[in-house]
C-alpha cells in the first residue's frame, strides 16, 4: 500500500458560483460521507480544509494574496489515502463529491516520501 | 442446599477471593501456592461437610481452613528461609510469621481483588494470557470451562496459564498497589482486561450458555468494583481513583449489552437476529442501569471508545428503527472508525449505511470494505442484498455459510438461506 495525495480544487473566487449557506451544509454532508467511507475501508490518513485565504510567495520577495487572481481553481483541501496502485486511488477520488461541481478538479498524486 | 450443590456454587465466589488475599500475603509470584491453599480448602470442605454436614458458615468456615493452611505454609517457608535460604530476598527478618494475620475482611477482600486486577494487567503480561488469568484468578473458573470459552483444551490453557505466572516471576510483578499517576496509565489496560472478558461471554463460539453469561457477568462486577468498591488507601483526596468516565462509559456499555443476554440465543442455543428477538426478553433493569452509568461518564474532557461503543449500544436498546436512531448510529460508527479501525465497526458501520441511505448505496459502501477474509462481511453482503438482488444474497450467505465457526452460526445461516430459497 503506498499513501496518495487528493488535492481538491474549486472556484473560490466567483461570487455567483460560491454555495449558499444551506448548500455548504448539504456539501460538507456529501464530503464527509465520502470520508467516512474511506475511513470504514482502513485507508484514510489524514487530510483538512484549508482556509481560503492565504499568500503566495515568488522569488524576489514579492507576496501576494493567493494565486486567486490567476487561477478560477484554487485549493481547497486535501486528504492523504492508502492505496495499493494510482488507478485504486483514481478509482477512490472519483466518489469525491466535489466532481459533481462543474470546472470543479481532484487530483490524484502518489507521495513518494522524498523532500 | 447440600454440599454437592454448594461447594460449585461457593468456588465460583470464593475461590477467587481467598487467592487475591493469600497472594497478598504471599507475593504474586506465590500465585500457584496461594491457588493451591485454596483449592485444599474446598477439597478439605467437599469431605468434611460430606460427613459431618454443613457448618453454621460455610463462607467463614472456608476463609478459616484457608488462614490456617495460609499461615502454616508462611511458617514452613520462615524455617526454610532462615536456615536453608538466608540469601533469598523475602528472608525471616520480614518478622515474626506467628504475628500474620490472614485476614478475610470484606474490606481486605476487595482491596486483595482489586490489586490483582492491575497486576494481572501488567504490561509483561500478553493479552490472551490476561484473559486466561482474569477467568481463573478474579472470576474463579475452572480450567475446563476457560478451555471451553476459548474453544481449546485444558493443556492449553494449563500452558498458558503456566506461562503468564512464569512472566510474573521473572518481571518481579507485585501486588503493590501502583501510585496514581500509575494507576491512570495502568487503568486502561484494566478496562481492556474487563471488556475482553466480557467479549468472550457475549461473543464467544463456546455453546455453554450459563457458563457465556457467568462470564458477562463477571466482567460487570469487576467493572463495578472499580467505580464503586475501592480501598480508602486507593483514593486521592477521598477520591476514587479509579471511578474515572472511560470506566464508567465501558460499565454503561456491558450492561447495555447483557440487557439482550436472554433475547439473542433462543432455547437450542441457536443465534436470534436483533430484528427477530422478543423485546419483552430484554432485561429493563440493565437498560436503565446502563442508562445510569451511561449519564455518570459523561463528564471530563476525554471522550473514548467506550463511551461511542456505549452510545451505540444505547441505541441499540431502542427497537423502533427511527430515522434519529439510525443517524445518530451511523454517526458514533463513523466517529469510532475515525479514533481506531476495526473490522467489524466498518462493517457495522455499513450496515447503519443502509439503515440511513438504503441498501444500494451501503452495496458500495460495503464492496470497498476489503474484507473478504472475514465471515462476517458475507453474512452483511447477504442482509443487504437481501430482497435487491436474492441471488446475489444466497450465494453471500452461503459464503458466509462455508467460514462458519460454530454450529450455532451455521444453523442460524442456513437457516437463512432456507428461507430465501422458499421465496424464489
Amino acid at each position: 500500500m503506498d499513501e496518495y495525495i487528493v488535492l481538491m480544487r474549486l472556484d473560490l473566487i466567483t461570487k455567483e458560483k460560491q454555495p449558499t449557506p444551506d448548500q455548504l451544509k448539504v456539501y460538507m454532508e456529501y464530503y464527509q460521507d465520502w470520508v467516512n467511507g474511506i475511513i470504514a475501508q482502513d485507508k484514510f490518513v489524514g487530510g483538512t480544509g484549508l482556509d481560503p485565504k492565504g499568500k503566495v510567495i515568488r522569488p524576489g520577495g514579492v507576496i501576494t494574496d493567493g494565486p486567486f487572481a490567476e487561477i478560477k481553481e484554487s485549493l481547497a483541501g486535501f486528504i492523504i489515502i492508502r492505496a495499493a496502485s494510482l488507478e485504486e486511488a483514481v478509482e477512490m477520488a472519483k466518489g469525491n463529491p466535489i466532481l459533481n461541481g462543474e470546472g470543479n478538479s481532484v487530483e490524484v498524486r502518489r507521495i513518494n516520501g522524498q523532500h | 442446599m447440600d454440599s454437592t450443590e454448594l461447594i460449585p456454587q461457593l468456588f465460583r465466589t470464593e475461590y477467587r477471593k481467598v487467592v487475591a488475599v493469600l497472594c497478598k500475603h504471599f507475593g504474586f509470584d506465590q500465585i500457584a501456592i496461594a491457588e493451591d491453599i485454596a483449592s485444599d480448602a474446598f477439597l478439605t470442605a467437599a469431605e468434611t461437610w460430606g460427613q459431618k454436614g454443613l457448618p453454621p458458615n460455610p463462607t467463614a468456615w472456608l476463609y478459616t481452613v484457608a488462614a490456617n493452611r495460609a499461615k502454616n505454609y508462611l511458617k514452613r517457608r520462615r524455617v526454610f528461609d532462615a536456615k536453608l535460604a538466608p540469601q533469598l530476598r523475602r528472608s525471616a527478618s520480614d518478622g515474626a510469621t506467628e504475628d500474620i494475620e490472614v485476614e478475610f475482611s470484606p474490606q481486605n477482600i476487595n482491596d486483595s481483588q482489586l490489586r490483582m486486577m492491575f497486576a494481572i494487567s501488567h504490561p509483561a503480561i500478553p493479552p490472551e494470557a490476561q484473559v486466561g488469568l482474569s477467568l481463573r484468578i478474579l472470576c474463579g473458573f475452572g480450567i475446563d470451562e476457560i478451555a471451553e470459552a476459548f474453544l481449546t483444551n485444558k493443556e492449553v490453557i494449563n500452558k498458558r496459564l503456566f506461562r503468564a505466572k512464569e512472566k510474573i516471576r521473572e518481571a518481579g510483578i507485585s501486588l503493590d498497589l501502583p501510585g496514581p499517576a500509575e494507576i491512570e496509565a495502568r487503568l486502561g489496560a484494566v478496562l481492556t482486561t474487563i471488556y475482553l472478558l466480557f467479549n468472550e461471554g457475549y461473543y464467544s463460539a463456546g455453546d455453554n450458555r450459563s457458563l457465556r453469561k457467568e462470564l458477562c457477568f463477571e466482567a460487570i462486577r469487576l467493572c463495578q468494583m472499580l467505580i464503586e468498591n475501592v480501598p480508602e488507601e486507593s483514593k486521592v483526596f477521598g477520591e476514587v481513583l479509579t471511578n474515572t468516565p472511560e470506566a464508567n462509559a465501558l460499565l454503561a456499555l456491558m450492561c447495555f449489552h447483557a440487557s439482550r443476554l436472554d433475547a439473542r440465543l433462543d432455547a437450542n442455543g441457536e443465534i436470534v437476529l436483533y430484528e427477530e428477538q422478543d423485546v419483552g426478553l430484554w432485561n429493563s433493569d440493565l437498560v436503565s442501569k446502563g442508562g445510569y452509568f451511561l449519564n455518570r461518564s459523561a463528564s471530563g474532557d476525554r471522550l473514548s471508545k467506550y463511551h461511542l461503543e456505549a452510545g451505540i449500544a444505547y441505541w441499540n436498546t431502542q427497537k423502533e428503527d427511527t430515522e434519529e436512531k439510525w443517524t445518530r448510529i451511523l454517526q458514533l460508527y463513523d466517529i469510532l472508525l475515525q479514533r481506531e479501525y476495526s473490522p467489524m465497526a466498518a462493517l457495522n458501520r455499513t450496515y447503519a449505511y443502509s439503515k440511513v441511505h438504503g441498501k444500494e448505496g451501503a452495496i458500495r459502501e460495503a464492496l470497498a470494505l476489503g474484507l473478504e477474509n472475514n465471515r462476517y462481511f458475507y453474512v452483511l453482503l447477504g442482509d443487504l442484498y437481501t430482497s435487491v438482488d436474492d441471488e446475489r444474497a444466497l450465494s453471500n450467505l452461503s459464503a458466509a455459510l462455508a467460514l462458519a465457526r460454530t454450529p450455532a452460526e451455521s444453523t442460524s445461516l442456513q437457516k437463512r438461506i432456507d428461507g430465501l430459497v422458499k421465496q424464489e
